[in-house]
């Protein structure tokens, strides 16, 4: 069993309420940097404990944290990413509406550090109901002098709002998530100037995931260098993995950095193996943004070595044999799995999703759509699956913000691993359109 | 179409002004644009599900702002109909994580059950039925969401359940007793 810094506590009845939280150790983190520590000593801590970013990218949080500008006279802000609409990722949400003072509790904590005397929770507008459960726990804190004026006697104020989305994936890029703040459509601002110059309301501003910003409390609370035993190299610490798919136990689960892939699939720990006894055929790792990687790459590196629920690890062999830990948004393909349609579905999602600013990226993924559907439906020419690697090629790099990366690499990572599949489907227009019918090996020795 | 009728009149209930007022506080003076979003949810659960010109009209009267900013917003955004709708939206979640768990069978039954297909309102008016891309709920898939509520691990059986629940329930919105 792997220690859970996060999710410890998470079954315990009425958790969610203040007075069990407290007395399960909650706020400790709290009373820790208000009183006996400076901000500049959390910062501190936060970026020895090597935590990188939750939310995907995999920045360091302290790091980060440290770049935020400190000019006189301007407020500054911390807005946590609550935004979750990476396919396949459902952490932030389950964490929020299990445990919704351990968010808390980390926002207090860290706009303390930050300096930020009002902050933001901007959470996806699906969530509504999720929002009610924080502003009742918010209300709790205030109830209980940890929000507010003065909190614990102090000195040091802080106001916590949640603010509602509505309905845009790409509110989760942080400029773009601000622009939404000030109530605005959701386009990505151009960088530089970064957030931590010019962010919410052209005032420093730190944008944290949800659960960077709830691994905080755990952190200050046990101290950097114990959270940075675990794991491994610049993974430390813990991680929720998203896991769905077609396998035993779809659900949320608390990793220490490190755990084996091939464990993390079979063990009945964790996913508990392939559904209806069926084989293996692909994984998403770490969200629909990340490559998709066929069975025998996702469990061993192209070297033959056993691939770990790492950074490093997962994205060992680059695109060509390797994927990311991303958001950990990790599901599983059995092998009644149509990788075109799979992928069409991904490729729908992100045109649905661009923000239309960046001509490559609002063309081109109405185009990579197109073409899918047409291969999927029976329709598609040889010469179509080129067309898809050549227009994944055209959004990649080519637009403000990483939605246009996010939205070629799945594309391009299909044909890349899957490229027989896309071919078959071109060849046997009719078997590829009946219902239920999927590709299998067999098929191409007969092409 | 009595709907449009009655938003010509767009009157926010105290209810609804009390959380309107309540969002507008929590943003600095002046940056009272900022609460078109909660604004906007609060207005499409007040006025049957969508938002009208005349609403969108509304909230710009009350934020004091150009109606075109709320336009833009309302637009963008895919959560507000701009059409009238029926009692319940059904809003079917078909990205790749749910489609491996089945989405593509629930919308195909749904879409029997109703007699409609996606983007139409059953006959009766109950139902309008709608697909919407990743609602965070992979795990827990195939699953829908109708207003706040998510309804998932859905099969035949549960979702005709999930209908006759939904036909027989009385909407009600957030600042209500009982929600």
């Amino acid at each position: 069993m792997g220690r859970k810094l996060l999710t410890e506590h998470i079954n315990v009845e009425g958790i969610q309420t203040f007075d069990v939280y407290r007395k399960h150790g909650g706020y400790a983190s709290v009373e820790k940097a208000l009183k006996t520590m400076t901000p500049e000593e959390v910062v501190e801590e936060v970026k020895a404990s090597g935590l990188r970013g939750r939310g995907g990218a995999g920045f360091p949080t302290g790091m980060k944290w440290s770049f935020l500008a400190k000019p006189e006279g301007k407020p500054r802000y911390l807005v946590c990413n609550a935004d979750e609409s990476e396919p396949g990722t459902f952490k932030d949400r389950y964490l929020m509406e299990k445990l919704p003072h351990l968010l808390i509790e980390g926002m207090i904590t860290s706009s303390f550090a930050l300096g930020a005397r009002t902050s933001y929770i901007y959470i996806r507008g699906e969530l509504l109901y999720v929002l009610r459960i924080l502003e009742k726990a918010i209300a709790e804190a205030y109830a209980n002098g940890f929000l507010g004026e003065n909190i614990l006697g102090s000195g040091y104020s802080l106001d916590l709002h949640v603010h509602p989305g509505g309905g845009a994936y790409i509110c989760g890029e942080e400029t773009a998530l601000l622009e939404s703040l000030e109530g605005k459509r959701g386009n990505p601002r151009n960088k530089p100037p970064f957030p931590a110059v010019w962010g919410l309301y052209g005032c420093p501003t730190v944008v944290n995931n949800v659960e960077s910003i709830a691994t905080v409390p755990w952190i200050v609370t046990n101290g950097a260098a114990e959270y940075a035993k675990i794991g491994v190299g610049r993974s430390t610490g813990t991680k929720l993995i998203s896991a769905g798919g077609n396998i035993n136990k779809p659900g949320v689960y608390e990793i220490e950095l490190g755990v084996p892939v091939e464990e993390f699939i079979y063990s009945d720990e964790y996913c508990g193996g392939i559904w209806k006894g069926r084989d293996m055929k692909a994984v998403i790792a770490g969200g629909s943004s990340v490559p998709i990687l066929p069975k025998e790459l996702i469990l061993k590196t192209a070297a033959g070595e056993d691939r770990l629920m790492t950074y490093e690890s997962l994205s060992d062999g680059g695109f060509a044999t390797g994927t990311m830990l991303g958001s950990g948004g990790f599901f599983v393909m059995d092998d009644q799995t149509c990788i075109v349609r799979h992928t069409w579905t991904l490729a729908r999602f992100y045109h649905h999703e661009s923000c239309g600013q960046c001509s490559p990226c609002r063309e081109g993924t109405g185009w990579m759509e197109k073409v899918l559907h047409r291969i999927e439906y029976g329709h598609g020419q040889m010469h179509d699956i080129d067309l898809l690697v050549s227009v994944a090629k055209q959004i990649e790099g080519n637009t403000i913000c990483p939605l246009g990366d996010a939205a070629a690499w799945p594309v391009a990572a299909a044909i890349r691993h899957f490229r027989d599949e896309f071919e078959w489907h071109v060849k046997h227009p009719e078997r590829a359109t009946a219902p239920g019918a999927v590709y299998n090996k067999a098929d191409s020795v007969l092409a | 179409m009595d709907q449009t009728v009655e938003n010509k009149k767009v009157e926010f209930s105290e209810g609804a002004m009390a959380e309107i007022r309540r969002y507008i506080s929590h943003y600095p003076e002046g940056r009272q644009k900022s609460a078109i979003l909660p604004i906007l949810h609060i207005a499409q659960a007040e006025f049957g599900g969508w938002v009208s010109p005349e609403v969108m009209d509304k909230v710009a009267e009350i934020l004091d702002i150009q109606p075109i900013e709320v336009y833009e917003v309302a637009t963008f955004y895919t959560m507000f109909n701009l059409k009238p709708v029926g009692k319940h939206v059904l809003e079917v979640c078909r990205t790749g994580p749910c489609m491996l768990r089945g989405s593509d069978q629930l919308i195909e039954h749904l879409e029997n059950r109703l007699g409609c297909k996606v983007g139409e309102t059953s006959a009766d008016g109950n139902f309008t039925l709608k697909t919407v891309e990743c609602l965070a709920s992979c795990g827990t898939g195939p699953m829908l969401q109708v207003r706040e509520k998510f309804y998932e691990n859905l099969d035949a059986a549960s979702a005709n359940q999930m209908l006759e629940d939904l036909k027989a329930s009385t909407v009600r919105k957030p600042w209500e007793e009982n929600y």
